[in-house]
């Protein structure tokens, strides 16, 4: 019996807990969907110049994405040493020309290329140089600054894997007049959950009302009205993407206003949204404007474009452990003003010191510890089968999990996995 | 320190931390909240931007008055769910560093909290950087910006809890 039981007859949406326990699943999780899918490594706009790098894992892998100095391409590398091993960067991120593994000094240029070998006479047959360069990850690609690595060499291309993703990545950007840039600061933490169980939360509308009560009530405090509350629909993207997209009481940054941004940002924020009406006409311009958007790039890849947009991702060192990497994402060249009241919106909700950040660990947290339990073997997923999908029904998560169990296959059966 | 500028000594400024770690340890955050002016701010920069800049960068926490007065109602009430029932704290305050800011003062201090939380413990560690303003004889809280010096948060989770 597969882990995930869809059946549209009796309207009935069940995953069963050792999805989310299972040792066994875990590593297969690592080959089959971590090693044959598209990987967000990171955004165009961390590396603007030739020479500037970030290195962090991807899928659980340590690798470096570097703008090359000659071609002015962007270059992701396995971060090892094709002598014996050792990283070859060794910092978070910067700027340099070369890349010298410290242990021998074999030393790489930002395309790879292997430019220095200490007393390579001894090597008595010669060094072929250029077999010896940096690894590139098997495939790389971008769309829309957004820069994405895969582990299989036969993955389709980026465009055709995103499939309907690629519309909702262009509202946001587009919403953003074009070009996005990842604001400096990381959120980085780290905790004891199953990483599906953060795919799912993050596309969840159902939870918002009683998971994040103190944030409402703080809406209300500054003056918010809370009367429209959340209400919109779910989408299957294709491919195991999904979205949600909903109206709510919060301002966006581009462009509703809220009292939270101060009566004299009114003005501006008229502006912004007449601007995207000029430019995108007026119903994709209040689609950009007021509705938000909480989109699902399968597997990890989180691009909520709420209060403020972040971009999310996230990998399982366990299969009770998740770490998070998270950014806040931007406007290019946004005047100061914006920007200010954009981060601040950002951390009324978002982040380890958010008001809801920290909510949703500890709900996370606590079904994994459910689990544990025993007793209870499935989860219900099947909140709103059999109607046009609403934000607060289940539709999103049902798309993730098909695709799951689609590309887990056999392996995802009640009989292996323990 | 400038002999003209000494208004208040490293004792008094002490005395001042350690009750505000009293107050956060015995989760006394209504009384806590007294200790701050009402322009006053508290901050905690991203762990790969200590330097951060509120204006420029993502922060981890950016509260002006406002937001931390709805933060301690938030820690005050039962539905701050990572923070109920409360964590066990014990904010450890140490080397610190007096000097005079024009009509207020500014202190550096190294910081450890220990929380303590259903099975779990964490343990943060920074530099406070406060602005104190001498108001009626005693000192109140003008900016409290506490810098992790954890490369991460991986360890602890989440920075739910006042530091």
């Amino acid at each position: 019996m597969p882990l995930v039981i869809d059946d549209p007859v009796a309207q009935r949406f069940r995953v069963h807990r050792s999805a989310m326990t299972s040792p066994d699943i875990h590593r297969a999780e690592i080959d089959h969907i971590f090693a044959k899918s598209w990987l967000y490594v990171g955004h165009e706009s961390e590396i603007p110049e030739p020479g500037d790098f970030v290195r962090r894992p991807v899928g659980g892998r340590p690798v470096f994405m570097v703008r090359g100095v000659k071609t002015g391409q962007v270059n992701v590398f396995h971060n090892t040493c094709t002598h014996r091993g050792a990283l070859v960067c060794r910092q978070d991120a910067g700027n340099s020309k070369v890349f010298q593994c410290f242990y021998h000094a074999w030393t790489f240029d930002s395309e790879g290329q292997l430019k220095g070998v200490p007393n390579r006479e001894a090597y008595g047959g010669g060094l072929n140089f250029g077999e010896l360069g940096l690894r590139r990850v098997a495939r790389v690609e971008s769309y829309r600054g957004f820069v994405f690595a895969s582990y299989d060499r036969d993955i389709v291309d980026l465009p055709t894997y995103l499939a309907g993703a690629k519309d909702y990545i262009d509202l946001v950007v587009d919403g953003c007049g074009g070009s996005v840039e990842i604001v400096r600061g990381t959120n980085q933490y780290s905790f004891g959950a199953n990483w599906k169980l953060l795919v799912e939360n993050s596309v969840d509308g159902y939870h918002a009302e009683s998971t994040h009560d103190t944030y409402f009530k703080y809406l209300v405090s500054i003056g918010t009205d809370l009367r429209g509350g959340v209400s919109g629909r779910a989408l299957d993207l294709g491919n195991g993407h999904a979205v949600i997209e909903y109206s709510s009481p919060w301002g966006r940054p581009v462009a509703k206003w809220e009292p939270l941004f101060g009566e004299e940002a009114r003005v501006e924020i008229d502006r912004m949204r007449a601007d995207l009406v000029a430019r995108h006409g007026e119903h994709r311009a209040h689609t950009m404007a007021e509705v938000n958007r909480n989109l699902l790039i399968y597997p990890n890849l989180i691009i909520n474009d709420i209060m403020a947009v972040t971009v999310r991702t996230f990998y399982p060192p366990a299969p009770d452990a998740v770490d998070v990497t998270a950014w806040a994402l931007a406007p290019v060249d946004e005047l100061p003003t914006l920007r200010q009241r954009r981060l601040d919106s950002f951390l009324t909700f978002l982040g380890p010191g958010g008001f809801a950040t920290p909510d949703d660990v500890e709900a996370l947290e606590s079904c994994q510890q459910g689990f544990a339990g025993g007793g209870v073997e499935w989860n219900d997923i099947s909140r709103g089968m059999g109607r046009t999908s609403m934000a607060n029904d289940e539709e999103q998560m049902r798309a993730f999990w098909r695709r799951w169990q689609h590309q887990m296959g056999a392996v995802a059966d009640l009989a292996g996995a323990r | 320190m400038t002999a003209a500028a000494v208004t208040v000594c490293r004792q008094e400024v002490e005395d001042f931390l350690y009750a505000e770690a009293a107050l956060l340890d015995s989760w006394r955050l209504d009384d806590w909240l007294l200790m701050f002016d009402e322009d006053a701010k508290y901050e905690m920069p991203c762990n790969d931007a200590p330097d951060g800049d509120p204006a420029t960068d993502l922060m981890l926490i950016d509260d002006d008055y406002t937001r931390l007065a709805a933060r301690v109602a938030r820690l005050n009430s039962r539905r701050a769910h990572r923070e109920y029932p409360h964590s066990r704290t014990n904010h450890q305050v140490f080397n610190v560093r007096v000097d005079s800011l024009g009509d207020d003062v500014s202190v550096t201090a190294s910081f450890t909290v220990w929380r303590f939380r259903a099975g779990r413990s964490s343990c943060y560690v920074g530099r406070y950087r406060y602005r104190l303003r001498k108001r009626d004889g005693g000192l109140l809280i003008v900016c409290k910006r506490a810098e992790l010096d954890m490369t991460d948060l991986r360890d602890v989770g989440d920075v739910a809890v006042i530091l």
